[in-house]
């Protein structure tokens, strides 16, 4: 396998404006003869397809929910980034570069990250004229305000709805493409298996969640926008369909893994309260922007919290401790994600934590709603108020929340080069599903800011780039052998999930992997934990194909089945993230390993031996994968230990 | 601190799928602890029938917290049950008696048929947007995010209407199945943004046009549809769209 980033000539600031003016087009009248699979219809599958729509493609999109209103990027609450400098503050194009680089502890790639930052500006453009109604203030003009790992207010929002406003206004152009029969949208359909021609991605094999169907779809390039894989440890706050399958299928097809140990601990959910549990809620890292993080001082009183016989509010001012502003002073509770989480549990590790399961630290509004009145913090968070209300029963304006950490985000992904295109020709992978932007923790507002960048600025050049080279390529034949035998593969999988009638529920597996998962490949990371873990993962597989049962058939709607399918990926898909966990020996960014930490337990990066992206190579059944190394280098930063101490 | 769990007989309807006749099916279930959500009081009952070898119930959901829509009860007679400005996902158990008998229903209206269970057909919403619930733009041109002032008051406004999650419960809550509140949101955001304003007459009457032909009733204020919403959206922006329905009727 062949690693090449393509990365354009020139100096950084302008690589994407030399790509665009040297890059192969594609003419109108060739463009009604491509056709493009999308797949997902999150912000990077909706706004890629609507734009292959509008430029003249024939594009046909899948989603597995009923409608593409529906994907997961709808529940992305704070805000997005762009570098407008509107606030005067002193941001530009490169400190959002600089600032999303450090944040990904020098583990992302500069021309890539450069170019996210260039086409930020874009995006908030783009949205405002589909109709977006982000936060203005009383001269008209658009809100920002600030997120962690930033010192700038560059994060512009709709309420505490910015996703959702963001999807619904990419799921408006794409309806429009519908409409005007430019894309054909197919929902409740999963992505099964991904069909090569000659070495090229020129088609899947989908499954119709109504009727059970197995369908053959054939394209002249395929994209992957089908977001992380968080669900491999059962609890996150991904949605419930949310899931990996379809980027561990493209893997085992050929298409490197970038980074899968990389994964993102969001600081601020809702902590786990029972076994029956099926997902954990995100409470908007904005909140960081006004409420203080702190434990008790003293243990006897983290004792009496847990016990139920002390309040929070009956804790003094001077028995807190506000452990962020205390260990990051310029920062303070506005320190990036895995800085505040790994806090945390080091915090409840020492025996501070505040809940029943001693797994929880607060967030208290008090001082802001002192400062403020309750009136603006109702303004800024209400229905984060409310939501978190509904869930807990407790009222945060009278009670501090509590909040703990978990699994939200995965920076890892399919690996793909400067245009997204992955190791499998005319395969592309954007936003979460692919690995690249943010390196080994993503900063909060920046996914949407990338979901969108890669489908409305970036894909819609690339793909044409690709495209150009098969314009005498007619349409593909669904009758190809190479659809026949790939239907005939899928086929065989469901056939051998319903054959094993074992004694277990699928839900139980991936329970259980869940737990292997948070434990072992979770926020502390050890070579014991990881060795550990990966004979776990292999006995859970072992367990799951010799004792799993599904009941109803698979000519139906099958849940189940559905279930099945996906867990069968994660437990593969667990092992080769531990693989890479145990592999990387330094700490960095979401990636913490435990025999790797400075004196004061920061991460310490072990810059000569790990400088790289970890891609992995599927190399058959059964066989040990193997590994290739994309060496990052920096020529426009000075690379420095992450600093938000001062 | 040990909670006590409740015990509850679930009255669940059941249907193979859109051509068959469905019925309630009586499932008792034990000891469900009154802080879980009632989407995983139903993951607990799915976990026992699949220990009995018996099909699961099917039901839609997804983000499990309040905004993708997807999840779609028609609970003890009311869409998302018991409780205001939430849907099925964010009811949590609390709000039932221990002993008590709840009925579950897939919403009910002849624009969603049933696919199966409690799942039912929503992609009608799907074409009613298609119809002109966007602004005709390109990907690429766009002038500045600022070069337009928006008054703060129609920003927010725009935002109340925009916040519709899509999940049908308006629907569901009507007598006449009137599709008004959905429809509605959607053009008064575009109503109230100078962005929007430029398509508003072609946009209103291609919607509600496409809304009429899907089967949706017809609205006669009865206000359910505002009492029900998850999302508490005001039927004031039905007034809305009535008016600029009428403009563009008028200058046609």
């Amino acid at each position: 396998m062949e690693l090449n980033s393509k990365i354009p000539a020139g100096p950084l600031a302008e690589k994407w404006s030399n790509y665009k003016a040297s890059q192969k087009l594609v003419n109108p009248a060739n463009k009604r003869k491509l056709d493009i699979i999308v797949l997902g219809t999150g912000l990077a599958g909706a706004s890629a397809a609507a734009s292959f729509g509008e430029m003249g493609f024939n594009v046909k999109i899948f989603c597995i929910q009923d409608s593409p209103r529906r994907a997961h990027s709808i529940a992305a609450q704070g805000g997005i980034n762009a570098a407008k400098n509107y606030q005067n503050d002193g941001d530009s194009i490169y400190r959002l570069f600089y600032d999303t680089i450090k944040g990904g502890d020098y583990r992302a790639r500069e021309a890539n990250v450069y170019r996210l930052a260039e086409v930020s500006n874009n995006i908030i453009d783009q949205c405002v004229a589909q109709g977006v109604p982000f936060a203005r203030d009383y001269g008209g003009q658009l809100d920002n305000r600030s997120f962690g790992g930033a010192q700038v207010s560059r994060t512009f929002y709709a309420r505490g709805q910015t996703g959702q406003q963001l999807l619904l206004g990419a799921y408006s152009s794409l309806s429009r493409q519908i409409k005007k029969g430019s894309v054909k949208l197919f929902t409740r359909e999963e992505m099964m298996e991904l069909v090569l021609i000659d070495g090229k991605a020129r088609g899947v094999i989908t499954r119709n969640l109504v009727t059970g169907a197995i369908e053959r779809h054939a394209a002249h390039a395929v994209v992957l926008a089908t977001g992380g894989y968080g669900n491999v440890y059962f609890l996150s706050t991904n949605a419930m369909s949310s899931n990996g399958s379809a980027a561990w299928r493209c893997f085992k097809k050929g298409a490197a893994f970038g980074n899968p140990s990389f994964v993102q601990i969001h600081p601020t959910c809702i902590p786990v309260h029972g076994d029956y549990q099926s997902k954990l809620t995100l409470m908007s890292e904005s909140l960081r922007n006004d409420g203080r993080i702190w434990v008790p001082k003293k243990k006897e009183d983290a004792e009496a919290l847990r016990a139920g016989k002390l309040k929070p509010t009956q804790i003094a001012e001077e028995n807190r401790d506000y452990y962020l502003e205390r260990r990051y002073p310029a920062f303070g509770n506005l320190v990036p994600r895995d800085v505040a989480s790994r806090a945390a549990k080091e915090r409840c590790d020492a025996g501070f934590g505040v809940n029943e399961t001693g797994l929880a630290v607060f967030l208290d509004f008090e001082s802001a709603i002192k400062r403020l009145g309750k009136d603006v913090i109702e303004a800024r968070y209400g229905n984060l108020f409310q939501m978190y209300e509904k869930i807990t029963n407790d009222n945060p304006y009278n009670t501090p929340m509590m909040i703990y950490p978990a699994i939200h985000y995965t920076m890892g992904g399919i690996w793909v080069d400067y245009e997204l295109q992955t190791t499998v020709p005319y395969l592309f992978a954007a936003g979460e599903a692919n690995f690249s932007d943010h390196g080994a923790n993503r900063l909060g507002a920046s996914a949407l800011m990338q979901g969108l960048a890669d489908g409305y600025f970036v894909l819609p050049y690339t793909i044409q780039n690709c495209l150009s080279h098969d314009i005498q390529i007619p349409r593909f034949s669904t009758d190809l052998p190479e659809f026949k035998e790939a239907e005939k593969s899928v086929k065989e999988k469901i056939d051998k999930l319903f054959s094993i009638q074992g004694k277990h529920s699928v839900d139980h597996f991936q329970r259980k992997l869940g737990n292997i998962m948070w434990e072992h490949v979770g926020m502390g990371r050890t070579k014991k934990s990881l060795e550990e873990g990966i004979q776990l993962i292999r006995k859970t597989r072992e367990e799951f194909w010799k004792d799993v049962r599904i009941t109803g058939s698979k000519d139906e709607f099958n849940p189940e089945l559905e279930k099945a399918l996906r867990t069968a990926d994660n437990l593969e898909l667990g092992e080769l993230m531990a693989k890479d966990a145990l592999l990387r020996e330094e700490s960095c960014g979401g990636h913490f390993r435990e025999e790797h930490q400075t004196p004061e337990g920061e991460a310490l990066r072990h810059d000569d031996k790990f400088m790289y992206v970890s891609c992995w190579e599927y190399k058959g059944e059964g066989q040990e994968p193997e590994l290739h190394k994309e060496p990052l280098v920096y020529e426009n930063i000075k690379i420095a230990q992450r600093n938000y101490k001062e | 601190m040990e909670k006590r769990g409740l015990n509850l007989t679930l009255k669940i309807w059941r249907q193979e799928n859109a051509k068959t006749k469905g019925a309630f099916v009586t499932y008792p279930i034990q000891n469900i602890s009154p802080d879980c959500s009632f989407l995983e009081m139903l993951d607990q009952l799915n976990e026992q029938l699949v220990d009995k070898i018996e099909r699961p119930i099917c039901f839609d959901h997804d983000c499990r917290e309040g905004i993708c829509g997807m999840c779609s009860l028609y609970i003890n007679g009311r869409p998302h049950g018991n409780d205001t400005g939430i849907t099925t996902c964010q009811l949590h158990m609390r709000r039932f008696k221990d002993g008590e008998t709840i009925w579950i229903e897939p919403w009910r209206s002849k624009a969603f048929p049933i696919i199966k269970d409690l799942v039912v057909d929503r992609s009608a919403f799907d074409k009613v947007i298609q119809a002109g619930g966007y602004t005709s733009v390109n990907t690429g041109g766009a002038p500045d995010g600022n070069a337009i002032p928006i008054k703060k008051e129609n920003a927010d406004l725009a935002m109340d209407a925009a916040a519709c999650i899509g999940c049908g419960a308006c629907v569901a809550a009507c007598k006449n199945g009137a599709a008004m509140l959905f429809v509605s949101a959607k053009v008064s955001q575009f109503a109230l943004l100078p962005q929007g304003r430029v398509e508003a007459k072609e946009r209103v009457s291609n919607m509600v046009r496409e809304m009429d032909q899907l089967g949706f009733g017809n609205c006669t204020n009865t206000k359910a549809c505002e009492a029900e919403c998850p999302k508490e959206i005001k039927i004031s922006n039905i007034a809305r769209m009535n008016r600029e329905y009428l403009i563009s009727a008028l200058q046609k």
